[in-house]
């Protein structure tokens, strides 16, 4: 399954450590962060529940960057 | 100023202050001599006041263990200039890094507002007659298909869908690029996105407004970037080892001279040392680096969708841009699609006059031909001169006209009638005319070539295409005929849809290094091929969904020159990102290098950082403009 999220970053490094890290989590099969767009688009894996893994990546993306924020 | 967001203005407001507080504290300390305690103190607030957030930041960038942190790195880098008693250095360099950044937001959100001004094609309301008989604006969202929409002039069509009612021109300006409106009347189809021009239309829509084109093109375009370029992942892998690298070369650096000059008896000079990791420190921030090059993408789609050329990905600008070969599908691509009569041959009667008497023979048929021959005339027919009317099925038309018998059809209706037809010499539809049995004549049909397609060929050529060829199920002298006039380098003829994929991959084994084969059709019947490329380019979209679908790159119109064009678009966008990735990383480097043996100062660091990400971003930005392209 693959959605597409909007998202708040400020800077483009910062958007390649939240895709780095929205990789990084269980569930997510690929994350691609489009800083000009600023869209995230996640493919899950297979029965993962997009709604039980948004919450990790977010948290993870948190780590990388403090002030990011994903719309889910 | 009232560009800026409220974030912005903050970060503005305070590089006002401190730079105030700055100016004031070295016209103070240049007037009265201070104690260096209070010198301190007094450049501690501007600093304080331009980098809180950046040390806050910081703080936090350490809890959570990101020790590359880009804030972390400036926050020790200003502080231990600080700590090395360069107080002004310390401020200045937090304040030049915060004007950088607020420089780029402001840049980047501009250019992300004028490439959405670009595709102002999202409606925002649908006109529908309410109860009470006056006009109400709803949410097309909400708008039902089949349902009559009002549209007045000055209005976007905001649905798909059938005019019912009215007739008005319509500008297609933001969807295809092109300026020369179009007509639309009572059963015309018209797409959303075009903006009414004079007269009111009362439209049914067919679609619903998710569907619509407007919204597919918008949802394609917004989406377009989400697959990558090579040059975006490299820089990204880049930015990932770039900033490590530098911290560890800082740590060296501090380090290793003094324990080596302590070995050889020439005493420590920490100080020097320590300043000079700290050069390597402000050096070390990516983001000029990362911003342009996305940025130089973002531009490129933009400009292209402006020009009505639509770009999937920033992967497919870049394949777009080695294009070596190029595979052109015939009908409806290079040619109008459109059977028009291109000749009348061997006939004693005048021209006119023998296409007159055949459409008359023709006119109570509904075959293409027939109405080919009667455009060709030009004129309406009176059908009172016609009379005993006999169709043959698969040979042609018997019928009385001005009272001789008329036979219009193909050469098997000549043989049938034992008449001596001349054979025509060129590719196309012949059709045969005799009159009281005597033969008149032929009339040549054939599907007229675009006015742009062999301008399209020179300007490919031009730019250095290798190869151009031509793939079409037509026979062999249709096809001849075609590439002939379009001076192409080859032309595969006969062919069924599946050899079509076939000869495709034949053509792509035949790539050198690393271009691409692109392959143009109009997105009918052409979808495995149009995937099986390395770019797709669909044209004539508008309307056509299936197109969109298939396509990497989708030509809103059908005017093959675009697709010179596209690749124009295609190789300035690249330029551009190459041209940063060079100018951005040869300047860290040569920056790092004259750090390290002490030329370049703190100041040179961070004026290098700054002004590189602000010359890659003005250059990025460049890409938008590819109005003379």
């Amino acid at each position: 399954m693959k959605k597409s999220y909007k998202i708040e970053v400020d800077c483009a490094n910062c958007a390649n450590k939240m895709e780095q890290a929205a990789n990084a989590t269980p569930g997510v099969k690929s994350a691609v962060v489009n800083f000009m767009t600023l869209k995230m688009s996640v493919e899950f894996e297979e029965g993962a529940d997009p709604k039980a893994v948004m919450p990790l990546v977010l948290a993870n993306c948190r780590k990388v960057e403090d002030d990011c924020e994903i719309f889910f | 100023m009232k560009n800026l967001n409220k974030k912005q203005k903050k970060v503005f407001i305070r590089i006002l202050v401190s730079l105030g507080l700055l100016a004031a504290i070295l016209l103070l300390t240049k007037l009265v001599q201070l104690p260096q305690w209070l010198e301190a103190v007094l450049y501690l607030v501007p600093y304080l006041v331009i980098g809180y957030d950046i040390l806050i930041k910081a703080g936090k960038g350490i809890k959570n263990r990101q020790p590359f942190d880009e804030c972390f790195l400036m926050a020790v880098a200003t502080v231990g200039a600080m700590a090395l008693g360069e107080y002004l250095e310390g401020a200045a360099v937090m304040l030049f890094y915060q004007i950088g950044e607020l420089f780029q937001s402001v840049a980047i959100g501009r250019s992300r507002r004028s490439i959405s001004e670009l595709m102002d094609i999202r409606p925002d309301y649908a006109n529908i007659m309410g109860e009470d008989g006056q006009l109400e604006q709803v949410d097309p969202d909400e708008v039902e298909v089949g349902t009559v929409i009002y549209v007045q002039p000055g209005e976007k069509l905001p649905i798909d869908g059938v005019v019912v009612e009215g007739a008005s021109t319509l500008d297609t300006a933001a969807l295809t690029g092109e300026s020369v409106p179009r007509d639309a009347a009572v059963g015309d189809e018209v797409i959303s996105g075009c903006i009414n021009l004079t007269g009111l239309l009362k439209v049914r829509t067919t679609k619903e407004f998710g569907e619509s084109t407007a919204s597919k093109i918008l949802d394609m375009v917004e989406n377009a970037s989400s697959r990558k370029s090579r040059q975006e992942d490299f820089i990204s892998r880049f930015a990932r080892i770039y900033t490590p690298a530098v911290c560890y070369s800082a740590l060296a650096l501090a380090i290793l001279p003094p324990l080596v000059r302590l070995v050889l008896g020439l005493g420590a000079d920490w100080s020097t040392w320590i300043y000079r990791a700290l050069t390597f420190l402000v050096i070390s921030c990516p983001c000029a680096l990362v911003i342009s090059i996305p940025l130089g993408f973002f531009a490129g789609i933009g400009g292209a969708s402006s020009a009505g050329v639509l770009v999937k990905g920033s992967n497919y600008l870049e394949a777009l841009s080695k294009v070596g070969l190029i595979a052109f599908d015939k009908t409806g691509t290079v040619t109008q699609g459109v059977f028009e009569v291109v000749g009348v041959h061997h006939s004693p009667l005048a021209d006119e006059e023998l296409l007159e008497i055949a459409a008359l023979a023709e006119s109570y048929s509904h075959h293409p031909i027939s109405q080919s021959l009667r455009r060709a005339v030009g004129h309406e027919l009176d059908t009172a001169r016609v009379s005993d009317v006999e169709e043959i099925p698969g040979k042609g038309v018997i019928a009385k006209v001005d009272g001789k018998t008329v036979a219009v059809g193909n050469g098997k209706l000549m043989s049938m009638l034992a008449v001596a037809a001349t054979p025509c010499g060129h590719g196309g539809t012949v059709v045969h005319v005799a009159i009281d049995e005597r033969y008149m004549g032929h009339i040549l049909i054939a599907d007229m070539l675009k006015p742009g397609s062999e301008q399209a060929m020179t300007e490919l050529k031009a730019l250095g295409i290798r190869r151009r060829v031509m793939l079409t199920g037509d026979a062999r002298s249709a096809a001849e005929e075609t590439a002939k006039a379009l001076g192409i380098d080859d032309f595969y003829c006969e062919l069924l849809p599946q050899d079509k994929v076939t000869k495709v991959e034949e053509l792509l084994g035949e790539k050198q290094g690393r271009e691409t084969l692109a392959f143009v059709g109009d997105g009918i019947n052409d979808a495995p091929v149009l995937s099986r490329a390395d770019v797709g380019i669909a044209m004539g979209a508008l309307g056509s969904d299936a197109a969109i679908e298939a396509a990497d790159v989708v030509l809103m119109d059908d005017d093959p020159r675009k697709v010179a064009k596209a690749v124009r678009i295609a190789r300035k966008c690249l330029r551009i990102v190459y041209e940063n990735i060079v100018f951005a990383i040869g300047v860290k480097l040569l920056c790092l290098l004259l750090g390290a043996v002490g030329i370049a100062n703190m100041w040179v660091a961070i004026f290098a950082d700054v002004g590189v990400m602000v010359l890659a971003v003005l250059n990025a930005i460049r890409a938008l403009n590819v109005k003379r392209l």
